[in-house]
């Protein structure tokens, strides 16, 4: 090999190696960090989902990371600080607990963009965001009062906090609209994830006499024990259709990829700011699965419903909405409930009898 | 053909010394092997697990932060296995020692109660987690209990105890319902050694235990007494000392550092109560204790090895997209070496062929 | 009466894997040996079964990979324990973390996956009958099992001349030893033995409780089975009553919710382990008078030569 080759091999080896770096550099880095396993089928899997989003709509323009199973405790901080510092530029945490601790790591790294989901605190460089799933409460509380015989509805409850609340309350809103006398039988399992133990809150509802399913937990057993009993039911998070392709009505599903498109464009684009987003149907945040397991004039309710909704003409929360003890609750949004109400709600509409549990 | 352990005369100072490289070793041809099995570079992955997070100053200040509770709780462990009793409670003890200390920093909140909150929490938290050990220490020298299966029946009451805490009376009350109590004061927290890292005191006080520990297991009768009851019981009567005595000490000291450490991870790195404040903490301290023989410097040196592998585990997914699952299996194949290795120190592994009758002339 | 009928099915669902993994553990445990790694093996179990069951679309077959699973497990643990005489309690907890990575590399590839449920028993006009018809002939084969497998032990132990060595051996090493028992032996046997019960009992989770797998399933099923081995203080007949008491507490604490009983549902949660405190202490007091706990318990035993 002659002097000329070499020097010009060495001279391509080297603009090579530039050039690498300078793509590597040019990457935009984009951190997850997921409170479960990506297989839950649940609430990680459909951010999961959102990140595979990203990566086939940037290509290798990004380069996306994840971390599974991090627990809220002592560990999450830890986490979120070992993404940031292995040059992740944009960092998702997709758990509520995650918040105070997203919040410490946002401040040591002002230069990292922060996103989390479902909180409610926020800084220059972090963002919140989270769904109205509400919006979807509503339309399945329609179909429900339609569909159940008995008139009961049975909710699968994880834990008393304002998202699942507003859920509920949602939910018998609407029912009520149908059915004025419909009852509601609420059972909080206290977990996100076990199915065993939402299987057998299923049955248990099933058995005390409500004949249409719902569930704020996160796995697809609730569905599958409606299916063999014969009853109905709606998914949560994600279609779960294949888990009860006779018994699914409808299922929110939690949509986050356009979301994540957005805000991924936004960093590489340089005009990413911190912001609060609740996004709903009309956003396509949530999403309604098919309506499937009704008659015809069910679904188009349905979907007029949906469509409604998403043209701002009907508010879910809409004053006067009554609360447990027959008072009209404060509408402080004009004619509906103000978002503050609604993301920090805190009590049963009229009609459910139960009380939240610790209240 | 057979194998058959036999009891060395002694200890074997040379395996004592040699079987963690060894361990380390065939963990990472195990390893190389399931690396190569699912596509990554072994030699990439090993260092990523072992190295890197040995190399900047930030991963090593979270190596001491994962270890310090790992490191108090074992070293209280390893008094107990000393003297041949069994607690495996400490994750309850741990979990109530959080409660108790919790509950001065949940009633002090807001109020302008001075410096001597966070002393005070401390405190409450060892008394609490020492009390907690006694019951099965307790059910023990009075009843004849089993201890291992107390303590471990009372983790899950501790568990249920703060979880109904948190969900119902001490609930922050503007935390939407979230099951957590509001976020600790400053003088109920636990200060950190540098502004802007994570290190706290609690990694000093686990040092302090450390060498506490070294003196009392080395220099004090009290400690020769830990260790005589447990090596030799019978000698230890004739001697003169009370076992169910030292039985009440050994749990006694052992839920009072699981306990602390409860309330410093409270009130440190996480800063308020909530559940699923202790990933495992009591369990892994166990192998921990094992892992470093029952001897302090061993325990602390052990503690600051698993989480090395917790904080590898971490940059492996970061860095190489490595499943957190892999580093589940690594965990485990880890422990399993180590501790199989350590059992040569006590025992020579023989080979004998069949059809001889092993039972006769024994005893 | 319907609803106690549905009540009872749902307990005797919710308990059958916990009274699987525990006759497992109370034979291991009589052998004189602690495996901590139950809840390892039954999560493995779960992702065997299940990837046998999807493959093969039998249920059976689901049932034996998660068998096998918990048996390949328990030789780990036995050839630590018993052949290498390391202490019980570490590599029985060493052995649930290597189940749980191992559980979720092998179900990785069943997200969104479903299979259909074990079939239950019907016999025309049995099955049929009001009331006891479904409780008693329309169960899942796996419930069955349990019972058998309760009854063959109870034999096992108290009528055979093997299950009177196996106790010996639980209760005195040395002596049995130096009369001449295969120590070790019998232990390999019996950890192996308890195993397979853990990796069935996992694998009901997927085959008969909820038909896929996730990770983590087994949500500390594996503990609450450690649990009533103690409560049922070492004897088959009172594991069943201790099996279906937290199945019954379980079920009814998610019914009392839906009655609007306001209990916390943690003290409901926490009586079955404080009653296991107590049944301890009692029968701790009564030793002389015959107690049932294996006195070698947990102890390492390498024989003499």
């Amino acid at each position: 090999m002659n002097r000329k080759a070499l020097a010009a091999a060495a001279l391509l080896l080297a603009t090579g190696l530039g050039l690498g770096a300078a793509v590597a550099a040019d990457k935009l880095k984009v951190g997850f960090v997921y409170i479960g396993p990506v297989g839950d089928f649940g609430w990680t899997y459909q951010h999961e989902v959102g990140r595979q989003m990203i990566v086939k709509e940037f290509g290798d323009k990004i380069e996306t990371t994840y971390l599974e199973n991090v627990s809220e405790g002592p560990d999450s901080e830890r986490s979120i600080e070992q993404l940031a510092r292995a040059g992740n530029q944009l960092i998702f945490t997709t758990s509520f607990g995650y918040m105070d601790p997203t919040l410490k790591v946002a401040k040591r790294h002002p230069k990292v963009m922060f996103e989390h989901a479902t909180g409610f605190k926020r800084d220059k460089n972090m963002s919140s965001y989270s769904g109205r799933f509400f919006e979807g409460r509503y339309i399945q509380g329609l179909i429900a009062a339609k569909m159940s015989k008995k008139g009961v509805l049975g909710y699968i409850g994880s834990f008393p906090i304002p998202e699942v609340i507003s859920g509920i309350n949602a939910t018998m809103v609407a029912a009520q609209k149908i059915n004025p006398d419909i009852k509601i039988k609420i059972i909080w399992v206290n977990t996100w994830f076990d199915p065993g133990k939402e299987a057998d809150a299923a049955k248990a509802l099933l058995d005390q006499g409500a004949d249409v399913i719902m569930q704020h937990t996160d796995s697809p057993a609730a569905m599958q024990v409606a299916s063999e009993r014969g009853a109905l039911a709606f998914g949560q998070d994600s279609d779960m259709i294949k888990f009860g392709p006779k018994t699914q009505l409808t299922a929110v599903t939690n949509n986050w990829g356009p979301y994540y498109v957005e805000r991924v464009k936004a960093a590489l684009d340089g005009t990413w700011k911190s912001e609060d987003t609740w996004a709903g149907l009309k956003e396509k945040m949530v999403v309604m699965a098919p309506y499937t397991n009704m008659p015809d004039d069910v679904k188009k309710m349905a979907m007029d419903t949906e469509a409604a909704i998403i043209a701002g003409t009907l508010k879910p929360f809409k004053c006067p909405i009554m609360g447990q003890d027959g008072k009209e609750v404060e509408c402080k949004g004009g004619d509906a409930l103000d978002p503050g109400q609604v993301l920090g709600m805190n009590f049963y509409v009229k009609g459910i009898d139960d009380k939240i549990p610790g209240k | 053909m057979q194998l058959v352990l036999e009891k060395r005369a002694e200890r074997s100072t040379i395996i004592a010394l040699v079987s963690p490289v060894i361990a380390i070793g065939l963990t990472i041809v195990t390893m190389s092997i399931l690396f190569v099995i699912i596509g990554k570079n072994p030699i990439a992955a090993l260092n990523v697990y072992f190295i890197t997070p040995l190399t900047d100053a930030y991963s090593l200040q979270e190596l001491a932060v994962k270890a310090a509770p790992l490191v108090m709780i074992a070293i209280g462990l390893s008094l107990c296995y000393l003297a041949n009793v069994w607690n495996i409670g400490a994750e309850g003890q741990f979990l109530v020692g959080a409660v108790a200390g919790s509950w001065l920093a949940v009633k002090t909140n807001g109020t302008d109660a001075g410096v001597w909150v966070l002393p005070a929490m401390l405190l409450l938290g060892a008394i609490a987690g020492a009390l907690y050990a006694l019951i099965p220490a307790f059910c023990k020298v009075r009843f004849g209990a089993s201890e291992i299966l107390v303590s471990l029946m009372l983790v899950y009451v501790a568990d249920l105890l703060l979880d109904y805490l948190v969900r119902g009376p001490w609930r922050d009350p503007a935390g939407f319902n979230f099951p957590t109590t509001a976020e600790f004061d400053p003088v109920a927290t636990v200060p950190l050694l540098f502004e802007g890292g994570r290190l706290h005191l609690g990694a000093v006080i686990a040092l302090v235990i450390v060498v506490a520990a070294a003196v009392l297991l080395g220099r004090t009768i009290k400690g020769f007494e830990i260790r005589v009851v447990g090596a030799a019981p019978r000698a230890a009567r004739f001697g003169g000392f009370s076992s169910n005595q030292l039985v009440l000490l050994t749990f006694a000291i052992s839920g009072a550092l699981a306990g602390l450490a409860g309330i410093i991870e409270v009130a440190g790195p996480v800063g308020h109560l909530q559940p699923g404040i202790s990933p495992g903490y009591g369990f892994t301290a166990i192998i921990v204790a094992f892992l470093g023989r029952l001897n302090p410097v061993g325990i602390l040196i052990a503690g600051l090895f698993l989480a090395l592998t917790f904080i590898g585990g971490e940059q492996a997914q970061i860095a190489m997209k490595i499943p957190l699952d892999i580093t589940k299996v690594f965990q485990g194949i880890l422990l399993f070496y180590v501790l199989a290795c350590d059992s040569l120190i006590l025992y020579r592994i023989r080979l004998i062929m069949p059809q001889r009758k092993a039972a006769d002339g024994a005893a | 009466m319907e609803l106690l009928e549905a009540i009872i099915l749902a307990v005797l669902a919710a308990s059958t894997p916990l009274l699987l993994a525990a006759s497992g553990e109370l034979l291991v445990e009589r052998a004189g040996v602690l495996n901590l790694g139950v809840e390892g093996m039954m999560i493995v179990g779960a992702a065997c079964g299940f990837a046998g069951a999807w493959a093969t679309g039998s249920t059976l077959i689901g049932a034996l990979c998660g068998i096998l699973a918990g048996v390949v497990l328990s030789l780990v643990f036995a050839l630590m324990t018993l052949g290498l005489a390391v202490n019980q309690v570490a590599t029985g907890l060493a052995l649930t973390i290597l189940g749980v990575g191992v559980s979720g590399l092998i179900g990785a590839g069943f997200v969104g996956e479903r299979i259909a449920t074990a079939p239950r028993l019907y016999i025309p006009g049995l099955t049929t009958l009001p009331f006891v018809g479904k409780i008693l002939f329309g169960e899942d084969a796996f419930v069955y099992v349990s019972l058998a497998l309760i009854i063959g032990m109870s034999w096992f132990l108290y009528r055979t001349r093997a299950g009177l060595v196996l106790r010996a051996i639980g209760d005195n090493h040395v002596s049995a030893h130096a009369l001449g028992y295969p120590v070790l032996k019998i232990r390999t046997l019996a950890v192996m033995f308890g195993g397979g019960c853990a990796g069935l009992a996992g694998a009901y989770l997927p085959l008969a409780y909820t038909p896929f797998f996730v990770p983590g399933m087994t949500a500390g099923r594996g503990w609450i089975a450690l649990a009533l081995v103690v409560f049922a203080s070492w004897l088959p007949g009172r594991l069943v009553i201790g099996a279906y008491l937290f199945g019954a507490v379980s079920i009814l604490q998610l019914h009392a919710q839906g009655w609007g009983v306001g209990v916390p549902s943690q003290l409901m949660s926490a009586l079955p382990y404080l009653a296991t405190v107590v049944v301890l202490v009692l029968i701790s007091r009564t030793r002389s008078g015959g107690s049932t706990a294996p006195a070698a318990l947990g102890t390492v035993f390498v024989p003499d030569r």
